[in-house]
């Protein structure tokens, strides 16, 4: 019972999010039987899914990757008092940048792929920049500044698509020139074809340089002190507008990466979006169920990439829209932001338990 | 002439989509002047839309006519309370980030929304076209005078609607004892608070007034655009409310006048394919419109200073 | 509205109060320990007690903003449970809170009537509502003006709206919550004539205070609270000041630290006419002089708000100044980046220490090296050397005493002493030339403070320069060798040190020769 106690009231305790999550996949359970659906059938079918083959498999992991990398960019925002909510724009242009150089320049793969990769990587960073600049100088609020740049960044996107990297008539751009590409040949014949690229490890090295610049450097220590209490970065003279803009590129290049490795080891192409595709919003998922720690991220972008991809498995299975997943992610933040909500919930069953352990 | 044609209707359009805009602004302004910040006016704008789709439509398959958009509106007001609800919960009673809660609240209801549409449409993303939506109403005589005739006096009942809610709005804020206890409370609640006024209720009342209104917001863009529902139904004009919020000082009046602004930069649109020289600019630029000139202007509006004091705090009495 | 009766709604001893057994508990602390308290029609009862001793824990049980975990509350003779700020009110309890529950941009009267409008129709009906205000604030002597808005108004005016808003409200009994923390000396004398008036009135009075003076002054009852409990009851005409602050801390107490002559060094700090505009385009400091020695303690007085603090934002580098000149060491220093004025040789214990002293939520550790971590012996690959910031940490909460459980510990969890020994710690580290010090033992118990003013003097004994801002006289008596006022600022006349002149203090504080305390 103590050992419980002290999960209970630990802050960082594993039970909120454990909790919230049984209760969000409760909730989308309840959902399904509201639209008259089975939801054993439906989450067995989801599970199937994710496990069923190695081409599955090897295709969740796909589904994970930019999760990581979406989920990291919002969690380092976090850690320095910003909430980027521009991660879906940050991601557009990341990839918009990697389709440039991919498409447009013919260079020897050494030089190619890494210069695709980077100038992603910069367009996702400026793009966050801006919110940072925004927010520093004037004040805006970069809730409102991110999503502004979110549409903005999708409409940009689909202008320089359609008007220089398209073929007449087409809704997607000229495929990327092989030496950019970023898929692993030999796992993706292993995976029978899942795309399996380099991506997935570069958000792992990712998920280490996070923790990395935050707590071991000097530079995390003034992101860490800034998100914490400005006021008191200001008085240790520190520069606290420069820290934000500074934070907020790091967490667009984290952005930026998500979108990059999707064009070049993906899809080998960008096309022409109705709507942006909202990794960037599931980055913020990720980012609240793992507590904007680099291992929570990583577990819960596996936990939500698994669900999103199980999901069409559930249309299959048991013919339930597979949108029921986003009621369950959903949920699941709803009770992870609203924590005080769980604890309240588990507190009748806590003090019974405590209750029978006295009697007994 | 032209001139004076186009200039009806881009008012008469500008008011179309500012009408949708104003519904939620004022929404965001009884919850933000109660001092719960509303991130998830997008949300509810897009519970509204959806409610207001199924509801019109499941009211004109049993044979309501013309009383059927009335009855999506309702329910549009409905559905909207009760997600402001899940805020409210969350923020006042539980005192979690109302920045998080609002946006989790965005990603809960597009996603409940676009689910329930699939079950109930069979499969499809996109609710059925509805045969009964609202009308334009032209007021007799002023819809006779030249431009503004055509570009006011013959709008849809929604955007007679939403004047007439701005002024009550006006009243309410700064002329009734609840406008007063209201604004206390998202001044300094602890003021409120030491004289008996219930925090608590106040700003439950605030942020279930924002979702009654963001509801009918997202409804209008529903009953007078689109005529169905789909994911993009509302596509960031509860963000762009918030704008106007901000830009218009939380003030009715203010609010409106932002709304307007940002409704017309959506107007253009609509206009581009209309003469030679705006022919020539890409249309994405005129769909980036609206987004850039909210940043612009957001960046142009000086501080913060307007904003009511105890903005995004939750209000705990053991810490006053 | 209930307005309470009269005699016969009192038991015999003419108690309109009384408090059996309270007790409250917060997590980890006792804050109300079964505390008996009684209160008599009429009277002026005063709560006597060090900061933390529990005193506004009681008031707020009884003013239904806190419910007490055991004991009785009995009011008029019948037991009560208040369960809210609202059902205190309609017992005829009032507040006068000292943070102020005001909303700065209403005007007087909608802070007055708040809650309790009077109507016409469904709008609020003013012009009735600023008679009553009017009546009321005749009836008790009481000026304000009711169109004002708040935060246009004196501090001296917004109590008189905090103590009119009881009275609208039809209080029998007041509340005051240490009512002169923040008025100048002429507001106090008209807060205590005030307070007279009311009793005379036969409202009844408590008054939450840590300040023996007003005690002897004010009360004709005193109750002396430490830790949680009620150490004695006592008539103010059977004690002393002497007999009160022994009760109240639980042993004897030296008020003074030893202030030896010296005479003072060269000049470290050197300020010239610093204009400053604020945030409503208003001069927040207006020319402002003045210069401080080596082996020097120089005290600036004066009512909070008089631009105290944006005269250290200045001199720090926090806020840049339009003129004027700053100089340490005979080097401009003038706006300057603070981390360029703290490497200089400026030492800062802020104001407010959570705000500024501080980041709570991260480890003590992280926070002694807060203004140095960029210093290259905190590792100089831009990795930061975890060792060496352990190391300094553990030698300094040694050195100075800090009670922590550990220097992993989160800021946070530190007590207000240990977290500002702790700041003192860090900044007499960096072994500066000049240290500021502002407000330094605000919120502290007594053991804390003296220790604070040790150190204050200790350096000052080193030869360092000291520039304390406080808004505690005694403070600035007990250590300062000059003290100057500053008022609207500017600094307007300097007050000796060793031969204590009130009446002088207080005109400046006020802005010089107007008596009644009024500034435009």
């Amino acid at each position: 019972m103590e050992v419980i106690k002290k999960i209970f009231n630990e802050k960082r305790s594993l039970l909120v999010p454990v909790v919230s999550i049984v209760l969000g996949l409760l909730i989308g359970a309840i959902a399904m039987l509201a639209g008259g659906y089975n939801p054993i059938l439906a989450y067995s079918s989801l599970f199937n899914r994710v496990i069923g083959s190695s081409y599955h498999m090897g295709e969740t992991i796909r589904a994970i990757t930019p999760l990581i990398f979406t989920g990291l960019a919002v969690a380092f925002a976090f850690r320095t008092g910003l909430f980027n909510i521009g991660v879906e724009g940050q991601f557009v242009m990341g990839m918009t940048g990697a389709t440039l150089v991919g498409v447009l320049l013919d260079l020897p793969w050494y030089i190619h792929g890494p210069l695709a990769v980077i100038t992603g990587a910069i367009f996702g960073g400026i793009w966050a920049g801006i919110v940072g600049y925004l927010k520093a100088k004037r004040g805006v609020n970069e809730v409102i500044s991110s999503i502004m740049l979110n549409w903005t960044a999708l409409y940009l996107a689909n202008f320089i698509v359609s008007k220089f990297l398209t073929d007449p008539g087409q809704q997607k751009s000229r495929a990327i020139h092989e030496s950019a590409l970023m898929n692993i040949e030999w796992l993706v014949q292993l995976m029978d074809k899942a795309r399996i690229h380099w991506g997935t490890f570069v958000a792992l090295a990712c998920v280490l340089i996070f923790y990395v610049i935050l707590w071991r450097t000097k530079q995390g220590y003034e992101l860490r002190a800034v998100g914490h209490n400005p006021d008191a970065a200001l008085y240790a003279g520190m520069n606290v507008n420069r820290t934000i803009v500074k934070s907020m590129m790091i967490s667009g290049v984290f952005a930026g990466l998500g979108g990059v490795f999707e064009v070049l080891g993906v899809f080998g192409n960008q096309t022409i979006m109705a709507a942006s595709p909202g990794y960037g919003f599931d980055g913020i998922a990720v980012a609240l169920l793992g507590g904007n720690t680099p291992v929570g991220v990583l577990l819960a972008s596996i936990l939500f990439g698994g669900l999103s991809y199980g999901s069409a498995g559930m249309s299959f299975g048991a013919g339930v829209p597979q949108e029921i997943i986003r009621i369950v992610i959903g949920s699941v933040i709803f009770f992870v932001a609203a924590h005080g909500i769980v604890k309240f919930i588990l507190k009748p069953f806590m003090s019974k338990r405590a209750k029978r352990k006295e009697a007994a | 002439m032209q001139f004076i044609e186009v200039s009806g209707q881009l008012i008469n359009i500008t008011l179309v989509f500012s009408t949708a805009l104003i519904f939620a602004a004022l929404g965001g302004m009884f919850s933000e002047r109660s001092g719960v910040v509303n991130i998830g006016l997008e949300g509810l704008m897009v519970s509204g839309a959806f409610a207001a789709a199924v509801a019109t439509d499941y009211a004109t398959q049993a044979g309501l006519g013309s009383i059927s958009p009335w009855i999506g509106l309702i329910a549009a007001a409905v559905f909207g309370v009760v997600f402001s609800l899940l805020h409210a919960v969350a923020t006042i009673t539980f005192k979690s980030d109302q920045t998080v809660v609002g946006v989790v609240i965005n990603i809960l209801a597009l996603g409940t929304a676009i689910y329930f549409t699939r079950s109930l449409y069979d499969g499809s993303a996109q609710t059925s076209q509805l045969t009964e939506v609202f009308h334009k109403v032209a007021i007799p005589f002023l819809s006779e005078i030249p431009i503004i005739g055509e570009g006011i006096f013959r709008a849809y009942p929604t955007t007679y609607i939403v004047i007439l809610l701005v002024i009550i709005s006006y009243f309410v804020l700064f002329k009734t004892p609840f406008g007063l206890r209201l604004r206390a409370v998202g001044e300094h609640p602890s003021s409120a608070d030491t004289v008996g006024i219930s925090v608590t209720k106040y700003r439950y009342i605030g942020v279930m007034l924002s979702g009654a209104l963001a509801g009918l917001g997202g409804a209008t863009i529903t009953l007078t655009t689109t005529s169905s529902f789909a994911h993009n139904t509302v596509s960031g004009q509860g963000f762009i409310a918030l704008a106007a919020l901000i830009f218009g000082k939380w003030n009715p009046l203010g609010l409106a006048g932002a709304a307007i602004f940002f409704g017309f930069a959506q107007a253009l649109r609509n206009f581009a394919q209309l003469f030679d020289f705006s022919k020539q600019i890409p249309t994405e630029v005129f769909y980036m419109l609206p987004y850039v000139l909210t940043l612009i202007v957001l960046a142009a509006a000086v501080g913060r200073s307007s904003a009511p004091s105890a903005l995004g705090q939750p209000y705990d009495p053991a810490r006053r | 509205m209930w307005i309470p009766g009269d005699d016969e709604c009192m038991d015999q001893s003419g108690a309109v109060v009384e408090l059996k057994g309270i007790t409250k508990r917060f997590p980890g602390l006792v804050a109300n320990d079964s505390i008996n308290f009684e209160l008599k029609k009429g009277e002026v009862h005063a709560l006597l007690g060090e900061n933390g001793a529990g005193k506004s824990t009681l008031m707020n049980i009884l003013f239904g903003l806190y419910q007490p975990d055991e004991g009785e509350i009995w009011i008029n003779g019948e037991q009560t449970v208040i369960d809210g700020a609202s059902k205190a009110i309609e017992l005829g309890i009032g507040m006068v809170h000292q943070h102020f529950k005001l909303v700065q941009p209403f005007t007087v009267t909608e802070n007055i009537v708040l809650g309790n409008e009077p109507k016409k129709g469904l709008k609020i009906d003013y012009k009735l509502a600023n008679e009553k205000v009017k009546t009321i604030s005749e009836r008790y002597g009481l000026k304000v003006d009711p169109q004002m808005r708040v935060q246009d108004i004196t501090v001296g005016m917004q109590q008189r709206v905090e103590i009119l808003k009881t009275l609208y409200r039809g209080a029998e009994i007041v509340i005051f919550d240490e009512p002169t923390a923040v008025l100048t000396v002429q507001e106090i004398e008209e807060l205590i004539e005030i307070i007279r008036n009311l009793a005379a009135e036969g409202k009844s009075i408590i008054i939450i205070t840590h300040k023996l003076k007003e005690v002897m002054a004010l009360a004709n009852t005193v109750t002396v609270i430490r830790r949680g409990k009620v150490i004695r009851t006592v008539s103010t005409s059977e004690t002393s000041e002497r007999q009160l602050a022994e009760l109240m801390v639980g042993r004897d107490v030296n008020f003074q630290v030893e202030k030896t002559k010296r005479p003072p060094g060269d000049i470290v700090l050197s300020v010239e006419g610093l204009q400053m505009k604020g945030d409503q385009g208003k001069m927040v400091l207006d020319g402002t002089s003045f210069k401080v020695r080596s082996g020097e303690i120089f005290g600036i007085a004066g009512v909070d708000g008089n631009g105290q603090s944006e005269l250290i934002y200045a001199i720090t580098g926090m806020r840049k100044v339009q003129d004027g000149q700053v100089s340490l060491n005979g080097n401009d220093i003038t706006n300057d980046t603070p981390r360029k004025i703290s490497t200089a040789g400026v030492g800062h214990i802020p104001e407010d220490r959570h705000k500024h002293g501080l980041v709570l939520d991260f480890k003590l550790s992280e926070n002694m090296i807060l203004n140095t971590y960029f210093k290259p012996e905190y590792g100089k690959s831009g990795l930061i050397d975890e060792k060496a910031m352990d190391s300094v940490t553990t030698r300094l909460v040694e050195e100075f005493d800090v009670r922590t459980s550990g220097i992993y510990t989160h800021a946070r969890a530190l007590s207000g002493g240990n977290q500002q020994k702790a700041i003192i710690a860090r900044e007499l580290n960096k072994d500066p030339d000049l240290i500021i010090a502002v407000q330094p033992t605000r919120g502290l118990d007594i053991g804390a403070i003296e220790f604070v003013h040790k150190r204050l003097m200790d350096a000052r004994n080193e030869g360092k320069a000291v520039l304390l801002v406080s808004f505690e006289l005694d403070e600035l008596y007990a250590l300062s060798d000059r003290i100057e006022v500053m008022y609207e600022g500017k600094l307007v006349g300097e007050v000796d040190a060793d031969q204590r002149d009130d009446e002088r203090l207080g005109l400046l504080m006020a802005g010089n020769t107007d008596h009644d305390g009024e500034r435009s």
